[in-house]
């Protein structure tokens, strides 16, 4: 009996002992995650690539065969001011419409608190896009599959595609191979050595009067729409068929001005955990 | 079991627990996009004995992100020499960069890849690419280790697709113990490919032509009458541009060639800059007896025809460059001897170690 309560004594001395080693706060006790769905539509209507038909401001009817983004250094903006940024190495993600998965951004380790926006670049900042291959990993792999409809990177011209449309249009004119298209790749992060054109676009979009809460017990969704129709009507309005094709023109920059405002926010869910 | 003993098992029991308790919490696992590979079996590597020529600049390449070693550069030179690197088998880098051109090649005017296709541009030697800020005519590449994807993806150079190739090589059990060698590890990774290219690349460097042991004061560096009087012409002439221990200053620059067949605009395609129309990366002028034919299209076989052109046929096109307007007036005055005095000198940067040197041909 004596012996026994010794053992309990001593069991309950080890564990505080233990409790006490821990004082560092777990930063899983503090942190949730956040989820960003991204929606990619045409106007009013869902985008369906090759089977859907849109008409832009200038009516010129096309469907997009292929549409992909990146998205990248992200920053959540909170409503008592101290933003959190993702950590810049898990920063990096490339959208594909081909890819519902890829659509879905989930965020681990966010600090528990008030969301009311969320800010993030459209293509790959110059630090990364100069940075060692070893650190270009994942999506920025430029070993990655980057060739065809997929291609997000110029091995020629060394840098990422921030933006691919392409599709096709009775107002193209007819191609090598006989049909109709039109191919927007949009990229120019403002050059290594040498100053060149600078396409990369901070675009924040705010949840209105939306919190997105994250504590121990909540994860927000919050869905943003990306309009193809946008990247057609903004503050240059885009004509097919005069522009059928731009890559690396500095008329690229006109596409990049017109799809930083392509994104809106369409509202949030939330999940309950246990 | 002794109770002392039943004690102390208890004891590193709750010790244990409290350790446990204390990691900290799960980490992210989008933090580590690295594959990870099999972990470092013992492998041991011999560096690579890289010495910068006495009278080179500083490299540019930083050396440091990707340590050259034996290993390393023996999976890079299989790599170079291996028609699996183009989508059907038939064209190694090796195939277009051939060591007796100083790795240029030398039959076409225009680059020829896979099922005999055509590029638009001629092809460039390799050499000293540890010196340079910049790679092909117009810049475009900046980083030699993203350099290969580019020939390697072409579809009118070697026409694959890099992870097409990467999982090739994962399957080829010529490369397995090659990358476990350089590398530690059999993960073969797009980061490791290229750098292993990279390091043979590196491996490339040409500074031993009789121009050199001239410079040195070394053996057999004894230049004629002639060759000197083309060295003296040529720094009075030629290395504005030509510049330096190189010959190239690496800037982009319009040589006042007729635009009459050929109208690609060069650097601007990359920079889109105006000011940058119809210029090139001034070539190194190092093994130039080897590398014909000559300028960005190829356009001239000899390099007697490039004398005509500096001295009689340059172009005034709107971009030619100042250094080359001479007394207002394009070109650059020269004698028939000038000229030849200027190719004998050219002849002395031939560096026949280089062209000959075992280390970088074909592994048996
Ligand atoms: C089909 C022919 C062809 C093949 C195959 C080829 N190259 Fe090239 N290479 C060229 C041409 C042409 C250029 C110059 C192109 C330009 O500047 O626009 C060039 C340029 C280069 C340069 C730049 C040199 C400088 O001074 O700027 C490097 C480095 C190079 N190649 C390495 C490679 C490697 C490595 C491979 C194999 C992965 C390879 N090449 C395969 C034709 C080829
Ligand atoms: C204003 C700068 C400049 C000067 C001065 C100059 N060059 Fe050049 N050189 C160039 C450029 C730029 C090219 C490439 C042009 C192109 O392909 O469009 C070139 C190409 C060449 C080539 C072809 C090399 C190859 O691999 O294709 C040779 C040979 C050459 N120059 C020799 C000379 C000689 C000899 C002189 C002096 C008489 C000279 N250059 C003066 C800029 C210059």
């Amino acid at each position: 009996m004596y012996r026994s309560l010794l053992y309990v004594f001593l069991t309950g001395l080890g564990l505080t002992a233990g409790l006490l080693a821990c004082d560092t706060p777990d930063p899983e006790a503090v942190t949730g995650t956040f989820v960003i769905q991204l929606d990619n539509v045409a106007g009013n209507q869902n985008l369906q690539l090759n089977t859907g038909t849109y008409r832009n401001a200038l009516g010129e009817s096309f469907t997009p065969t292929a549409f992909n983004y990146f998205v990248s250094n992200i920053r959540l903006i909170r409503t008592n001011g101290a933003d959190y940024v993702v950590p810049q190495d898990s920063s990096y993600f490339l959208v594909r419409e081909t890819d519902p998965a890829s659509q879905r951004i989930t965020l681990k380790n966010v600090p528990y608190g008030d969301y009311k926006g969320v800010s993030f670049v459209l293509g790959v900042d110059s630090l990364r896009s100069t940075m060692d291959i070893s650190r270009r990993t994942g999506a920025l792999d430029p070993g990655s599959d980057h060739t065809g409809a997929n291609g997000m990177y110029w091995s020629w011209n060394s840098g990422y595609i921030f933006m691919k449309l392409e599709g096709t249009s009775p107002s193209a004119p007819v191609d090598a191979t006989g049909s109709n298209t039109f191919r927007y790749h949009i990229g120019f992060f403002g050059g290594r050595d040498t100053r060149t054109i600078n396409n990369l676009k901070t675009i924040p979009v705010l949840f209105g009067t939306d919190v997105a809460q994250v504590d121990a017990e909540k994860v927000p969704t919050v869905l943003l729409q990306a309009d193809v129709l946008k990247i057609f009507d903004g503050p240059t309005l885009l004509s097919i068929k005069a522009n059928p094709e731009v890559m690396i023109s500095p008329f690229s920059s006109s596409i990049a001005n017109n799809y930083a405002q392509m994104f809106a926010y369409r509202g949030k869910t939330t999940a309950t955990l246990n | 079991m002794q109770r002392w003993q039943i004690f102390g098992v208890w004891i590193s029991i709750v010790l244990f627990g409290a350790v446990v308790s204390c990691q900290p919490g799960g980490s992210d696992p989008t933090t580590d996009p690295e594959p990870t590979g099999p972990k470092p079996i013992e492998y041991q590597t011999t560096p690579y004995p890289w010495k910068k020529p006495a009278n080179f600049p500083e490299p540019t390449y930083a050396f440091a992100k990707n340590p050259l070693t034996l290993e390393g550069v023996a999976l890079g030179r299989a790599l170079f020499y291996d028609d699996m690197l183009s989508v059907n088998g038939t064209v190694s880098c090796a195939f277009c960069h051939q060591q007796g051109a100083a790795f240029a090649h030398t039959d076409h005017a225009l680059s020829h890849g896979i099922n005999d296709k055509i590029g638009t541009r001629n092809n460039l030697g390799l050499q000293n690419m540890a010196f340079y800020k910049a790679f092909f005519w117009d810049g475009g590449v900046q980083d030699l280790d993203l350099l290969p994807i580019a020939p390697i993806e072409n579809p009118v150079e070697m026409g694959h697709s890099m992870p097409a190739l990467l999982n090739a090589v994962r399957q080829s059990p010529r490369y397995r113990p090659m990358f476990l060698a350089a590398f530690g590890t059999d993960s073969i990774t797009t980061d490791r490919f290229l750098k292993a290219l990279s390091q043979f690349m590196l491996t490339m460097v040409s500074a031993n032509s009789r121009y050199d042991k001239y410079v040195r004061n070394e053996a057999g560096g004894r230049l004629s009458t002639d060759e000197l009087a083309g060295l003296t012409l040529f720094k009075q002439k030629c290395s504005t541009c030509h510049a330096g221990e190189l010959f190239t200053d690496q800037s982009y620059r319009n040589n006042g060639l007729s635009r009459a067949t050929n109208k690609d605009e060069g650097r601007s395609l990359i920079t889109l800059r105006p000011e940058d129309r119809f210029t090139f990366r001034v070539p190194s002028l190092r093994n130039v007896e080897r590398t014909s034919p000559y300028m960005h299209d190829g356009r001239f076989w000899t390099l007697e025809e490039v004398m005509n052109h500096y001295s009689t046929n340059m172009q005034d096109v709107p971009e030619l460059d100042p250094a080359l307007r001479i007394n207002g007036r394009p070109g650059v005055p020269l004698t028939d001897t000038e000229k030849k005095q200027l190719v004998a000198f050219l002849r002395t940067l031939t560096d026949t170690d280089y062209i000959a040197d075992r280390r970088l041909s074909a592994p048996n």
